[in-house]
């Protein structure tokens, strides 16, 4: 990049800094390039700390087991591989679970987008006893670390009833561990992962938005639970579409939960990574964890794949979503 | 419409409530009574019972002193991610700040720039992010071998480096504040996305007629920082700061500890013992940064 870009560059980037005292221009000018060129310096510098990693693991991804002890092999492979990527397709039996997973996380992120919107609503727009300290406990829901309730969570799901009611029927208590449900009740009753910061950002949404719409639709003979679905859902999708992201990814990403309900591997494919190491070394008797952390490499590729296509194709949306979603407020 | 019974107003609040019962329900069923029971876990020994259910005898504070006192690693995890804590949080908070003003200024390829800033957001769960760390180390063993190499033929090295430093005068503390910030800049950088996020959101919501404003008045642009930037989005420095602390604490060995306690070892009570007293010290944290925090902002409405 030469001297000129960057000139052109800054008087782009800052009419801030402009001032009113007269300098000379030479000496502005000077002052703008070495600006802007340490502007640049340390974007780059902080991307690569950024991509740096990621770009070690893709390009390991594409080792053979004899680039990995050769010494002179850095980031670039001598003989470049696709062993490792097949391997890591069986062993995360990859489609499949793929599948299996974005089920999961579509419906996830589709009831809490529903139930945390109603949330808010209700605390934007009503006035009932105790608002404040209700809000104040969707705030402590928000700070609470989650693993200060994952014990009688754990026992809770462990012998899951309604009142005593399956009990009295059936006789015995109904063990929802080991499948999805309880992330999905979770998530149904608003207390799933980070249900809490949604309500926040759906409250403060809903409250920027003008109470003329809803008085309108009122006059207009639309009862309450039809202005909310009809009009206020529609006007609130800068809001839901950060949520939506904003759970896709946390969701996809959630180990905690996953592992703490036993959830099957076989449908959610990051907790599936975490033990396809194991995995590899016991099936494909590849002791050496130098080689079967390639396959792991691999299988890291496979994964952030999906949710990078998802992020890029709402990554506009999300950012616009996050300026106007009130977050801020 | 009406029927004689209920006003308007309380028809309203029925509504209202009609709208968070789902949360009010969820809240009540799986925080609040799960609170509870984590404090009488904590206060008791738990045996687990063959049909999976369990049998709490009140042993009173023994876990706590158990955890507090003998167990081996407890106080020293909690300890340090405390310290790594509050070590962190002026770092990512001003370099989260730095970054977002960075990315808010308009340039060629800003929104590639923002796109690569919000990556780690998406590699956030257990496995990438061993295997991000294995993948850094490499990086950063590539640099450290290469400064031993060069250490030994050219007789210098880091520490000397850090004598010199010593030498100079400044405060010990401060160089080693310095040198574990940039030991854990990879870690640092991953965790500030979020609150990159949340700064550019508020800068962007400064109204522009403000600078238009000082600009005319002939203000520079360090005072136009000083001046409007930073009280204008003060109010969110508090969100960060809170924000940094509870995402810090949701991958904190200290939950992986109550983990392994819990469900390897069985030890029902201790895990709750430690989860509360882990909660209670961070909700303090919280509560004193906050009231740190409240007092220096500036609330604009």
């Amino acid at each position: 990049m030469n001297i000129r870009d960057v000139r052109g560059y800054y008087e782009k980037i800052s009419e801030i800094a402009s001032d009113v005292t007269f300098r000379s221009r030479t000496l502005n000018k000077a002052k703008s390039v070495l600006l802007s060129i340490f502007k640049l310096i340390i974007i780059v510098g902080m991307s690569y700390i950024i991509l740096g990693p990621v770009i070690n693991i893709v390009s390991n991804s594409f080792f053979s087991p004899s680039d990995v002890y050769n010494p002179s092999v850095f980031m670039i492979p001598l003989s470049p591989t696709l062993e490792n990527f097949k391997r890591a397709f069986t062993r995360l039996n990859y489609w499949s679970t793929l599948g299996y997973t974005m089920v999961y996380i579509v419906s996830i992120t589709l009831i809490q987008i529903l139930i945390c919107s109603m949330v808010g609503y209700g605390f934007a727009r009503f006035e009932f006893p105790l608002k404040k300290l209700l809000f104040g406990c969707v705030i402590v829901t928000i700070v609470l670390p989650a693993h200060v309730i994952m014990l009688p969570i754990y026992q809770h799901f462990r012998m899951w009833d309604i009142f005593g009611i399956i009990q009295a029927v059936t006789g015995k208590t109904v063990n929802l561990l080991s499948q999805q449900t309880p992330m999905y009740l979770m998530t149904l009753f608003g207390t799933g992962l980070r249900s809490g910061l949604y309500i926040y950002i759906f409250r403060q949404f809903f409250r920027g938005l003008p109470k003329e719409i809803e008085e309108a639709a009122l006059i207009d003979g639309a009862g309450i639970w039809h202005t909310y679905f009809r009009i206020m859902l529609r006007n609130a999708m800068p809001a839901a579409i950060s949520v939506a992201v904003f759970s896709m990814v946390w969701q996809y990403n959630d180990m905690f939960y996953a592992r703490l309900f036993s959830m099957p591997t076989s449908k959610n494919l990051t907790f599936r990574l975490s033990t396809i190491q194991a995995t590899i070394e016991f099936v494909d008797q590849i002791k050496d964890p130098m080689i079967s952390q390639l396959a792991v490499y691999a299988g890291i590729t496979l994964v952030l794949l999906p949710i990078l296509i998802i992020y890029f194709v709402l990554q506009k949306y999300f950012v616009e979503g996050i300026e106007r979603s009130g977050i801020v407020g | 419409m009406k029927k004689g019974r209920f006003t308007l107003r309380q028809k309203r609040a029925a509504t209202g409530l009609l709208f968070i019962l789902p949360w009010l329900i969820g809240f009540l069923v799986y925080y609040v009574r799960s609170l509870i029971l984590t404090v009488q876990f904590s206060l008791s020994k738990v045996e687990i019972l063959q049909t999976g259910g369990y049998q709490t005898t009140y042993t009173g504070l023994s876990n706590y002193r158990f955890a507090l006192l003998e167990h081996a690693k407890f106080n020293q995890i909690l300890v340090n991610s405390l310290r790594d804590i509050l070590i962190d949080i002026p770092f990512i908070i001003f370099f989260s700040l730095f970054m977002a003003i960075l990315l808010n200024s308009k340039f060629k390829g800003r929104s590639l720039v923002r796109v690569i800033f919000f990556l780690p957001i998406l590699m956030g769960s257990g496995a990438v992010l061993r295997s991000l760390e294995l993948a850094t180390r490499n990086i950063i063993g590539g640099a450290s071998a290469m400064i031993e190499e060069l250490s030994a033929a050219n007789q210098i090295n880091i520490s000397f480096l850090l004598y010199v430093l010593e030498d100079l005068g400044l405060p010990t503390t401060l160089i080693d504040y310095i040198t574990g910030l940039v030991s854990r800049i990879f870690e640092i950088v991953r965790a500030s996305s979020v609150q990159i996020i949340i700064f550019i959101a508020a800068l962007q919501s400064i109204p522009n007629s403000m600078y238009e404003c000082a600009k005319i008045e002939g203000a520079t642009g360090y005072e136009t920082f000083w001046k409007i930037t930073f009280p204008m989005v003060s109010p969110l420095i508090l969100t960060n700061v809170v924000y940094t602390i509870v995402d810090f604490f949701v991958n904190s060995e200290v939950v992986d500890l109550a983990y392994e306690v819990a469900f390897t070892n069985y030890n029902y009570g201790l895990s709750a013992a430690m989860s509360t007293i882990s909660t209670v010290v961070v909700c303090l944290i919280l509560a004193i940064v906050s009231a740190l925090i409240t007092k220096k902002t500036f609330y604009y409405n």
